[in-house]
């Protein structure tokens, strides 16, 4: 073994460390390799983005801004939140439970039986004007709308008039999406099943005089809803889409039956559907089930008098220990009655002015040295 | 063990055995194969694997939570981007192999020598090589345009060593020069079968009935580069994939860096986590099955397949791991690859690690390590070519009493003119004209000192052109010495074994080289003994200058003091010295000696012993003519470097193959020795017959070194707590047993040799030994193999739980490099191994402090920061679902759309955090040099370890609850203006995920130090892309396209234009950074850390606008004297008086047009050894055994082994 340390000749080591830099980090020769023309194309770029000298904000969590800046939100959110709960405050709620669970309540008897479309009646009385305009609120409680297999339960193309998919629903219907004699469903699927079919009017007793008192079920479901996710198949008359399907099992009438007396609210279309398929988040919801209608005595909502609603009780929520309840509630600037929001934001905007202040006497004490 | 038979000229034999052609195949897939193999490998990783299990889960409607798209669009994505890199990664592969495979070779067929593909040459093929040509498989050599069958051979890319080594072709074969004869030639080579020892080789040729051992030097490796020979033919033995390079092209075992190895721990860790909240839901969903759902089958259609509520709790377990299946991101891995990628390519582009001189630009070879950069204790570095640059400069020198050359540090007199010599080397510099004065005036003492200088030594000159010569020096201190005294006019020209021309100013004079009395490691110097034209003999003689002054004359006596006193000087520089002297010799004095060392040197036994004792007496009454100074330049700013690191608490061990006395002067020369230390503890004065002496009554040596090792430990703890103790009087504050490592102010050293260290490492030793150096600020190691290069690293790495970083430029530094969590190479003067085995490579030493204090520490802060965000992030995202959990039955319903859960880690967030992980910076780079103490948090794992990520998940966790009860509070009661609700599933989904991509924009900000226009761009784009997506995701268009897709048209539009729901955005925002903010606040203010005062500082000077920056200058200062260090071998005066290496022509026909190809070919070795990442150092051991004398060759002193 014959050791010379060898003088390397200049074109040696070129030629070695050409190729050895035509390597970057293994994936980006190519763009390398081409600069091996000459020496200096070995160099670097000098630009910022390559030396890391990219013009650049930096913030520093310095006092001058953190502490006004916890004041300033701190004021923002109190003001909101006083101005939440005022507003919270003004809104009139008149909430009544017609599940009929006590033998006192006026549906005990309704819920009791199985009998088909059972009548009873809820009375309350208006000291004094219930500002309009007035919604009626249909309310459930312990109602898992938001469990996975029943929201799946329902097939988008078939309610968006797909009518290859009335004859043939889809498999996450399933078990509603055939009756026990294969015959399609439609509207497929639990949610549409499980329709809410409590029927309600509402009269007031003037001086012994009844007078029912004005709903409006119109554009009571979202605007897109009616107008673009849900549609009928465009046949007419409506009844001949449903040919060779079956009427969900709980239903009492078909779906081309649910309004007869107006086209445009009639199958999928259908307000009360509409609003009904948009299942709620979390087991206890409100839906919305008609707005009073502002015209004559009901111009500024709700005048004070005796009031009964009449109520057709089908619908059965005792076995899961639900409750139904009747709603009445109008709305302001930031919807309805809703507490929540407004304590939040005190609480959380006098947090902020009180950890503003802890942060004041900490930098005040323990001012952090500058020069050092 | 199979023998393998090859056949001269003899295809139909050959072809028999189906040996491997020599196509080589270095890529792993072709375009057929490259999906199904590609994609096996990559579901043989375990993330991949997992997400597609979970995608085969998704399929089973019971279960199935989510749709398949949530998995398969993200698993996808990475399927895809990783393909794309291996793809891009393999056809760069292909295209080496191809020009490789397609290069030519000259190969014998039918009787002519014909152009061949690589590929095509086979087993058995006699090919023709020419000077400076690649060798294209392993070859026997059969014959040399050059004497004797030799030719000589470069190394470099097998094992990294420039220097140039000799093979010889069997005499039998070495007359085969001609075409006819080659044609005839059918000798049989029986030979060993394929296998990886570069350094070995052993077959049997049988010719014409006879046999011939054959061994490795007789064999041409593929790989190896031919030189100084013109021409060659060999015999191919080895072809492609079964010759030695390729055997060693192994795959090393991928380091990975300790983060990633946390993150491994992390996501089993999440894993537990995520099987947890998977059995609480499923119990909860089999409660609430048993007592709620029962009840409420009337609206629920599952009793068709739901036997019990046990079985659907079994079945809802596995929906929720679908669900939360998002707390283990599929993205996590991807992000932290780009992240690396990115970094890397900062490393590549930075200009300020780019060494123009070399034209090297520094390189990041593995993309996986970088954050680790960031976290380094220990430094491993290779002395020779790292510290050092390795070039010898005659710097100063004494003679006749007299001191010429300038102080380094003085450089303002001009560089001496060397114009009046023709023949002068141009890079040679000299700062003291005094000198060639002096030779001009022809002062007698200059003229005997620079003709020894270019008589005594055993440099070979080459005469590439009239006046172009190149010295071969086998030592750089020698070269340098020739190098002067050729540019002060006494130029060495051309040997013969038996004469010296010399060009004496102006004038050649040629001498008769009687004897050269070789160098060896006892003797510590060499002399040669010529006749001068005028017919007097003479004896030079250099070494170190305790030898040389030992023999001189007592003439000399007066002249040595003086000397004496220069070397000190000398030493005090930290140079190198050599004393010289002369002896002139009686004619018949002379005779009788050689004559008796004639016959020494045939004897057999003790031959080496007689030997010594003959030179030993003509040696003596010399007279002395002065002594060089050689500077061992440092590289560029090591002093500073070195300083720099210490202040960043990073320890530097120097090992070193060089001798204990080179070792410590460079230590003294970087400042790592220092006179005022208080203890430099060195453990040596073992020579070789010490350890053997030691060896016998090892038990003895034993206890000794042990014990040693223990008294210097309770040396250094003894002083440091009797000055401890001193504190804790005046201060009470500290506890006085608590200061031990920590309170040592004394500084102290360890100097180990090789010798000691093989004893120290034992087990029982080795824990002492590492209490000590990790006591002591310095520790060398010198005169260290390169295994135990490795074992100390592996010491290190194993004892201390600490990152550790080699960095190296030899061959002999691969094996430590290897070792450490971090390799890094430096491509300087030696060979390419140790960058090809590193995984960083740059120029120069001083570019470690870059490395490590700005990318490194960058890296590691930006991954960091990267992954402690992302584990929040994706808290905050999954775990909603597990609120949600309680109040939709556990029935595994997602809060969110499907869309949003398959995009939101892929598309609304993944670029801000990509753009932090890739730009933050805290701290710029010039404070990050500036305050080397802001590395060691790094050091201390302080910025992600389990506590971080057990608060970020915290902080990931509160913010899930957050988002989901805020608007939990706030929904139920909540209607639109026109009084109709909204408390939807679809609004809650909206609302929350809109909250969620909000919140973490947000904290993305609050994280993010550096806002780049990247950084704006990507948060805000993020934020625009989510709306964007949102709008579009539930746009009637792609409702009407596909209606059961995108279920939640127009929810959006209804939801957004509500005012409650902004007020519920803001609130959850607000809450979910509100307390961040203020834990922040307060820390900053209360505990602040070295970053946060370095940002204000930094913040406020640039008010102040900029500053001048006054760097660290560290001066060097020592007194202490040098030893001589010759880092030569022995035997080479052998070699030259034998003649076998002198040339018949010197001047070789260099300018060949081969060479232009050539100089491009060289990447292909470099690509495949470097892919591959394994090339095979040879042995240490093997190589450094028991000193082998083989006659026509060089024998080795083993112990100068490793010295390069």
């Amino acid at each position: 073994m014959f050791r010379v340390s060898v003088l390397q000749t200049t074109d040696v080591i070129p030629s070695k460390e050409k190729s050895r830099c035509g390597r970057v980090g293994g994936v980006s020769r190519s763009e390398k390799m081409v600069k091996q023309e000459s020496e200096s194309a070995n160099r670097p770029d000098n630009t910022a983005f390559t030396q890391q000298r990219l013009p650049a904000w930096q913030p520093i969590l310095s006092a001058g801004i953190v502490i006004p800046g916890f004041v300033l939100i701190g004021l923002a959110f109190i003001g909101i939140g006083v101005a939440l709960l005022v507003t919270s405050r003004s809104i009139q709620v008149l909430e009544l439970d017609y599940t009929g669970d006590g033998n006192g309540s006026p549906c005990s008897s309704c819920s009791q039986s199985t009998t088909v479309n059972c009548k009873c009646s809820l009375n309350f009385t208006l000291d004094t004007l219930f500002q309009g305009p007035v919604f009626f609120y249909y309310g459930l409680s312990n109602y898992f709308q938001n469990y996975r297999r029943y929201g799946a339960s329902k097939d988008d193309n078939q309610l968006y008039g797909d009518l290859s998919y009335f004859t043939s629903p889809s498999s996450s219907c399933s078990p509603y999406d055939y009756d026990g004699s294969k015959n399609p469903i439609v509207p497929c699927g639990s949610i549409a099943n499980s329709m809410f079919n409590d029927t309600f009017t509402l009269t007031r007793t003037v001086s012994g005089k009844t007078d029912s008192v004005p709903l409006d079920g119109k554009g009571i479901a979202w605007w897109t809803d009616y107008n673009v996710k849900y549609r009928n198949p465009s046949v007419t008359p409506l009844k001949n889409a449903f040919n060779g399907t079956v009427k969900p099992i709980d239903w009492a009438k078909p779906a081309y039956e649910l309004d007869t007396s107006d086209a445009s609210n009639n199958g999928f279309v259908n307000q009360d559907f509409l609003v009904w398929m948009r299942r709620a988040a979390l087991p206890n919801f409100r839906k919305l089930y008609r707005r009073i209608d502002a015209s004559g005595d009901y111009q500024n909502g709700l005048p004070a008098g005796n009031y009964t609603i009449d109520i057709t009780y089908n619908y059965p929520v005792r076995v899961f220990n639900g409750a139904k309840k009747v709603v009445f509630s109008n709305v302001s600037w930031m919807g309805g009655k809703n507490e929540f929001l407004g304590i939040a934001y005190l609480v959380i905007g006098s947090l902020c002015v009180v950890m503003s202040v802890v942060m004041l006497i900490v930098y005040a004490k323990f001012k952090f040295p500058d020069e050092e | 063990m199979k023998e393998r038979r090859v056949k001269a000229n003899a295809w139909d034999y050959n072809d028999r055995f189906s040996y491997a052609d020599n196509r080589i195949k270095t890529s792993k897939y072709n375009i057929f194969t490259f999906l199904p193999i590609n994609l096996f490998e990559q579901f043989q990783r375990v993330a991949n694997a997992y997400f597609s299990v979970l995608l085969i889960l998704q399929l089973i409607p019971e279960i199935s939570s989510l749709s398949w798209f949530t998995t398969i669009v993200p698993l996808v994505f990475v399927l895809v981007i990783t393909a794309v890199k291996d793809a891009t990664d393999d056809y760069f592969r292909y295209k080496s192999d191809q020009q490789v495979n397609n290069r030519q070779s000259q190969v014998l067929i039918r009787g002519s020598l014909q152009n061949e593909k690589w590929m095509n040459v086979r087993v058995g093929d006699i090919i023709k090589l020419e000077n400076n040509q690649f060798v294209a498989a392993d070859i026997l050599l059969l014959c040399s345009s050059e004497p004797y069958g030799l030719c000589y051979v470069e190394t470099a890319e097998l094992d990294g060593e420039t220097n140039l080594k000799v093979r010889q072709a069997l005499t039998v074969t070495s007359d085969l020069g001609d075409i006819s004869k080659l044609m005839d030639f059918d000798g049989e080579v029986i030979c060993e079968p394929p296998n990886n020892k570069l350094d070995r080789f052993t077959g049997t040729l049988y010719w014409k009935g006879n046999k011939y051992p054959l061994d490795n030097e007789k064999m041409l490796l593929r790989g190896c580069v031919l030189r100084n020979t013109e021409w060659c033919f060999g015999m191919v033995i080895f072809a492609g994939s079964q010759t030695k390079l390729m055997q060693n092209c192994g795959r090393t075992k991928l380091k990975r860096t300790s983060i990633d190895k946390l993150m491994n721990t992390l996501v089993l860790w999440i894993f537990a986590f995520l099987i947890c909240m998977g059995v609480v839901l499923a119990i909860g969903h089999t409660i609430w099955e048993t007592y709620v759902g029962t009840n409420f089958r009337v609206f629920l259609p599952w009793d068709t397949f739901q036997i019990s509520a046990v079985f659907s709790g079994f079945l809802t377990f596995w929906s929720y791991i679908i669900i939360l299946n998002t707390v283990v991101p599929i993205s996590l891995y991807v992000s932290v690859e780009v992240l690396r990628l990115g970094h890397s390519y900062f490393i590549n582009w930075d200009r300020k690690m780019y060494h123009s001189p070399m034209g090297t630009a520094a390189e990041a070879r593995t993309t996986t390590l970088n954050e680790e950069l960031g976290q380094v204790e220990f430094i491993f570095s290779d002395k020779t070519g790292t510290l050092t640059q390795n070039i010898m400069v005659f710097s100063k020198c004494s003679i006749n009493g007299q001191m010429y050359g300038m102080d380094r540090l003085k450089k303002k007199t001009a560089c001496v003119d060397f114009s009046f010599n023709p023949l002068c080397d141009r890079r040679f510099k000299f700062f003291d004209s005094s000198l060639v004065e002096a030779i001009k005036m022809e002062d007698p003492a200059v003229q005997e000192f620079f003709r020894l200088l270019a008589l005594c030594h055993t440099v070979m000159p080459e005469e590439k052109s009239e006046g172009n010569l190149v010295y071969q020096a086998q030592s750089p201190d020698e070269g340098a010495l020739v190098t002067a005294a050729r540019n002060f006019g006494f130029v060495f020209r051309a040997r013969t074994p038996e004469t010296v021309t010399l060009c004496e100013m102006g004038r050649t004079v040629t001498y008769q080289l009687l004897a050269i009395l070789d160098f060896n490691n006892v003797r510590k110097r060499m002399s040669v003994i010529v006749r001068s034209p005028e017919g007097q003999i003479k004896l030079y003689s250099k070494g170190a200058d305790t030898i040389i002054f030992e023999r001189l004359d007592p003439s000399s006596e007066n002249l040595m003091y003086t000397t004496s006193e220069h070397l000190s000087e000398f030493a005090g520089e930290g140079l190198r010295t050599l004393a010289l002297a002369y002896k002139d010799l009686d004619e018949d004095y002379f005779k009788v000696w050689m004559k008796r060392l004639l016959f020494a040197s045939t004897v057999i036994e003790n031959r080496e012993d007689q030997l010594a004792v003959l030179y030993d007496e003509i040696e003596l009454g010399m007279k002395l003519l002065g002594a060089t100074a050689i500077e061992d330049k440092l590289q560029e700013g090591v002093p500073e470097t070195i300083a720099c690191l210490n202040l960043a608490d990073i320890k530097i061990w120097v090992l070193t193959g060089d001798k204990l006395e080179t070792a410590m002067n460079i230590g003294y020369s970087c400042n790592m020795l220092r006179d005022d230390m208080n203890e430099v503890f060195v453990i040596s004065g073992h020579s070789l017959q010490d350890v053997r002496l030691e060896e016998n009554s090892g038990v003895i040596h034993f206890h000794c070194l042990s014990s040693f090792l223990r008294s210097a430990k309770e040396h250094i703890l003894g002083l440091s707590r009797v000055s401890s103790a001193g504190h804790v009087e005046k201060t009470d504050a500290f506890a006085d047993d608590s200061v031990f490592e920590e309170a040592i102010i004394a500084e102290y050293a360890l100097v180990i040799n090789g010798h000691s260290l093989a004893h120290v490492l034992e087990p029982q030793l080795e824990h002492i030994l590492l209490d000590l150096a990790c006591l002591c600020k310095t520790v060398i190691c010198c005169r260290v193999t390169p295994m135990q290069k490795a074992q100390v690293v592996e010491l290190v790495k194993r004892h201390k739980r600490a990152v550790t970083l080699a960095i190296g430029d030899g061959a002999n530094d691969v094996s430590m490099i290897k070792t450490a969590h971090i390799g890094v190479g430096i491509s300087g003067q030696e060979g390419m191994q140790a960058v090809l085995a590193s995984d960083y490579s740059f120029a120069q030493f001083r570019y470690l402090q870059r490395l490590l204090l700005v990318h490194g520490r960058w890296s590691y802060f930006r991954m960091c920061n990267f992954l402690g965000y992302f584990f929040y992030k994706n808290f905050a995202f999954t775990l909603v679902h597990f609120w949600y959990g309680f109040f939709c039955g556990f029935s595994a319903q997602t809060v969110y759309d499907q869309w949003f859960i398959t995009l939101f880690n892929i598309v609304y967030t993944s670029l801000p955090v990509l753009a932090m992980g890739l730009f933050d910076q805290d701290v710029n780079d010039q404070n990050s040099l500036r305050y080397p103490s802001l590395y060691k948090p790094g050091q201390q794992n302080l910025l992600f370890n389990k506590r971080q990520f057990f608060l970020c998940t915290l902080q990931g966790m509160a913010t899930s609850f957050l988002l989901f009860f805020i608007p939990y509070g706030a929904f139920p009661l909540m209607v639109k203006e026109d009084g109709s609700p909204f408390s939807d599933q679809q609004a809650f989904a909206v609302t929350i995920a809109t909250s969620l991509v909000i919140v973490v924009s947000v904290q993305i900000g609050l994280d993010t130090h550096y806002w780049t226009a990247v950084n704006h761009l990507f948060i805000w784009g993020s934020l625009m892309v989510y709306f964007a997506i949102l709008f579009a995701m539930q746009s009637d268009g792609l409702f009407g396209i596909f209606p059961s897709s995108f279920p939640f048209i127009g929810t959006a539009r209804n939801c957004l234009s509500e005012k409650s729901v902004w007020l519920v955005v803001l609130l959850t925002t607000v809450v979910c950074v509100m307390p961040g903010l203020v834990v922040r606040f307060l820390r900053v203010d209360l505990f602040p850390t070295l970053t946060d005062k370095v940002r204000r500082l930094q913040q406020s000077r640039k008010k102040q606008g900029p500053q001048e920056q006054n760097l660290r200058r560290v001066r060097r200062t020592s007194s202490r004297r040098s030893a001589y260090a010759f880092s030569h071998q022995q035997g080479f005066g052998e070699l030259i008086t034998s003649g076998k290496n002198i040339r018949r022509s010197t001047v070789s026909s260099l300018c060949s047009p081969e060479r232009i190809a050539q100089s491009h070919s060289s990447s292909w070795i470099e690509n495949m050894l470097k892919r591959k990442n394994e090339v095979s150092c040879a042995s240490p051991e093997s190589e450094g055994g028991a000193p082998k004398s083989v006659k026509g060759t060089v024998c080795m002193d083993p112990t100068d082994q490793a010295q390069f």
